[in-house]
């Protein structure tokens, strides 16, 4: 008898995480019209860190009071969120009307067919959005998600030590040279976790090397000017422009040693802005400026971040979610993302309206970096060539792989992932 | 049939409760409507069981020998083709022998080229941490046992961290461990715990002993407590030392209580996922199996779903060559 209870205690412990892989493929009916239906919606967008959930749903629902909107926050964490919406979407959840999707998952949940093309009778107008937006919420020359909020790379600087920012990786080295002692001279976001993706992509993107090609599955990762473009940040850590702490950086790490004058170059989101300026622990409150990204030979390229608002295929009020994405993207909601949450918007003109520029001194500068900005590989097989890019260029920065192996095997994975079994 | 017959009789016989196969006919039937009852009670259980282990263990099985949908390859239009049919051991033999036969490739930066680095480190931490956790689990134990003033207090302290969720703790220790962090500041080093792999494997198990420890300490200390003073009294009247005392009589009546502790810990550190995770999105050689199970969720199910039913049966293995 009390074998028995210890290898039954045995089968209960090692079935709870079968159980966990297995709930994300339970497959249950359901599954919406194409038709124009309406009624109640629900928007799916992660953990509301700007506080603009409030304001937007009562705007929507006060115009609607039959088709009211109910916002179901995920988690703060991306790859938490991306796992909640494939589970919702393989058992084919109506519940899920309206999901945010992060620029660099539309191309995977698109070539799924898990999202409703933006085309004919759900046609959206675009005009007067940013390219950049735009290009990340198209998958196959087809729109499927209303571009919601964009986000972009800037260089922060200490203008107190140095006067002109540097638009080249060789005169921010050299500008390094005036640091005072005990000052590193660049930083961003080094840990291996989607961030490293992110600056290895910037750092490829502007010495002009591509990673995946236009059709989302071809490698152009193993080419010269990426490698050089690596170098950049491989040679960081060998020579000490970048310090060996980097790479346990993530966004906050690296805006804390920029905040406490540890750094003089940074490179990270808007968001950092107001820290550097009302934190009152800030050291550097009107000792820095901001800039475009530095590259190989001039202005850097800077990647894509952002989230754009999509109608999942399974939605049971199509007509409904419809009106809520040209809600979205209409005047109302654009000066809450702005104003309430400080996000960065996809119109041209909220950029270069002044009483915008006032509150948000960055916008000019972000508005150069969105524009140039490229959005990371546009490709369906996007989870396992970031987690190819990641562990490889990690391995680089570390000084364990060379550069000529780190693409290699990015190729590699890419080439593999696009083949199908 | 006996020779007492009538309902006081009857009466008698069930208060006094027969022993099975001492009385015939009536009592026979008896035994088998019990039985019945028996099977009536447990079957609740049993079909709690089979909703929530059997049934998606083997959902499970059967969708990792199917194909996922990204394994399908893009048709013409950018869309993945449907995927789910049965392809066998495929996915199986992709995390067990990673190679061009079965459309693998083996660099890093793939999940299967991790799987034996992944098994090691999850039979790294198990050794590792089990091992540290009895010893000073036995310590704290004894130290709890004794009588003294501020006991309580002093076993309050050491319950603490098993009170702790274990993903705050994984924070803390994130926090404590960064390169300007308590710890280096501390021992004067600047050690990147989490960047090297030895380190960040260390740190995992710094971790995991700190929160659990307590909880061996306790189980042993409910071992500890029920054997009888009197065994030592007499051990000191025959001239046995503190030592001699401890090895031939706590110890091994304190064993079945440490066997449980081990046990429970065993299984618990082989399906590790939260602490690396958390502290180290499981990068630099900390991954242990549920790791990568996880992440490979990100990239195919169905290969996830193999990768789970090898750490189940792997888990299974461990437990019944215990």
């Amino acid at each position: 008898m009390q074998v028995r209870t210890k290898s039954l205690l045995a089968v209960v412990a090692s079935a709870a995480m079968v159980a966990t892989a297995t709930a994300a493929c339970s497959s249950s009916g359901g599954g919406g019209g194409s038709d124009m239906s309406t009624g109640p919606i629900t928007f799916v967008q992660g953990k509301d860190t700007s506080g603009i959930v409030g304001p937007l749903s009562a705007a929507w629902n006060k115009d609607h009071p039959d088709e009211k909107v109910t916002v179901v926050q995920q988690t703060d964490q991306a790859d938490q969120q991306h796992n909640d919406l494939v589970q919702h979407f393989q058992t084919k959840d109506s519940g899920y009307d309206v999901v945010l999707v992060d620029v660099i998952w539309t191309a995977e949940f698109a070539a799924k067919q898990w999202l409703q093309p933006l085309t004919g009778d759900f046609a959206i107008n675009t005009n007067g959005m940013l390219q950049g937006p735009i290009k990340a919420a198209t998958y196959n020359n087809t729109l499927y998600a209303a571009p919601e909020t964009s986000d972009g790379g800037l260089l922060y600087y200490r203008k107190d030590l140095v006067s002109t920012p540097p638009t080249t990786w060789k005169q921010m080295i050299s500008d390094c040279s005036k640091k005072p002692s005990g000052m590193d001279c660049y930083g961003g976001q080094f840990d291996q976790y989607e961030g490293l993706t992110v600056n290895a992509a910037e750092a490829i993107n502007s010495a002009g090397g591509e990673i995946v090609g236009a059709d989302g599955t071809t490698s152009k990762i193993d080419s010269p000017q990426a490698k050089e473009g690596l170098n950049f940040l491989v040679n960081g850590f060998k020579q000490g422009y970048i310090p060996k702490d980097a790479l346990t950086w993530q966004e906050e790490e690296s805006r804390e040693a920029f905040q406490s004058g540890k750094l003089m170059f940074l490179r990270n989101w808007p968001y950092v802005y107001n820290h550097l300026v009302n934190d009152p622990d800030s050291k550097v409150k009107d000792k820095f400026g901001i800039a475009p990204l530095p590259g190989l030979n001039g202005p850097g390229k800077s990647s894509l971040g952002g989230h754009s608002a999509a109608i999942s295929e399974f939605s049971d009020a199509k007509g409904t979610a419809l009106n809520f994405l040209k809600f979205i993207i209409g005047d109302t909601a654009r000066g809450i993302f702005l104003n309430v949450g400080s996000l960065a918007p996809v119109r041209a003109s909220l950029y270069s309206d002044p009483a915008n520029i006032k509150k948000f001194p960055y916008l000019p500068v972000l508005q150069k970096s969105i524009n140039t900005a490229i959005p990371r590989p546009v490709s369906p097989f996007y989870p396992a060539i970031t987690q190819g890019i990641e562990q490889n260029v990690y391995a680089a920065l570390k000084g364990s792989m060379s550069v000529d192996q780190c693409v290699q095997n990015i190729s590699k994975i890419i080439t593999n992932a696009s083949k199908g079994g | 049939m006996t020779a007492t017959t009538g309902p006081a009789a009857e009466a008698a016989e069930k208060g006094s409760r027969p022993s099975r196969g001492s009385k015939r006919g009536g009592s026979r039937r008896a035994t088998r409507s019990d039985s019945r009852l028996a099977y009536y009670l447990v079957t609740p259980t049993i079909v709690l069981l089979v909703l929530v282990i059997a049934y998606p263990v083997i959902d499970a099985i059967i969708n990792s020998m199917k194909r996922d949908t990204t394994d399908t390859g893009l048709n013409a239009n950018g869309i993945f083709e449907k995927g789910g049919e049965f392809i066998g051991f495929k996915y199986y033999e992709q995390w067990l022998n990673c190679g061009p036969s079965n459309g693998c490739v083996n660099v890093t930066g793939t999940q299967q080229h991790d799987t034996y680095s992944a098994l090691f480190t999850t039979v790294f931490y198990t050794v590792v941490s089990v091992a540290l956790e009895v010893v000073l689990g036995i310590l704290m134990a004894l130290v709890m046992h004794r009588s003294f003033k501020g006991r309580g207090i002093v076993r309050a302290a050491i319950l603490v961290p098993w009170a702790i969720p274990t993903a705050v703790t994984a924070r803390m220790w994130e926090y404590m461990l960064k390169p300007e962090g308590v710890v280096n500041h501390i021992f004067g080093t600047h050690i990147l715990w989490t960047v090297d792999t030895w380190p960040a494997r260390f740190a995992v198990i710094i971790a995991d002993v700190w929160k659990t420890t307590p909880f061996i300490a306790l189980l042993l200390l409910a071992g500890l407590q029920v054997i009888p003073d009197e065994l030592y009294e007499s051990a000191k009247v025959d001239g046995a030392t503190a030592w001699q005392r401890f090895l031939h009589i706590t110890l091994p009546l304190v064993k079945p209580a440490l066997l449980v502790a081990v046990l429970f810990r065993v299984l618990d550190v082989l399906r590790i996922f939260d602490l690396p995770y958390i502290l180290t999105q499981g990068a630099n050689g900390t991954a242990s199996l549920s790791v990568l199970t996880v992440n490979q969720l990100r990239i195919n199910v169905n290969s996830a779903q193999a990768l789970s039913t090898l750490t189940f049966l792997f888990i299974f293995w461990s437990r019944s060559s215990w």
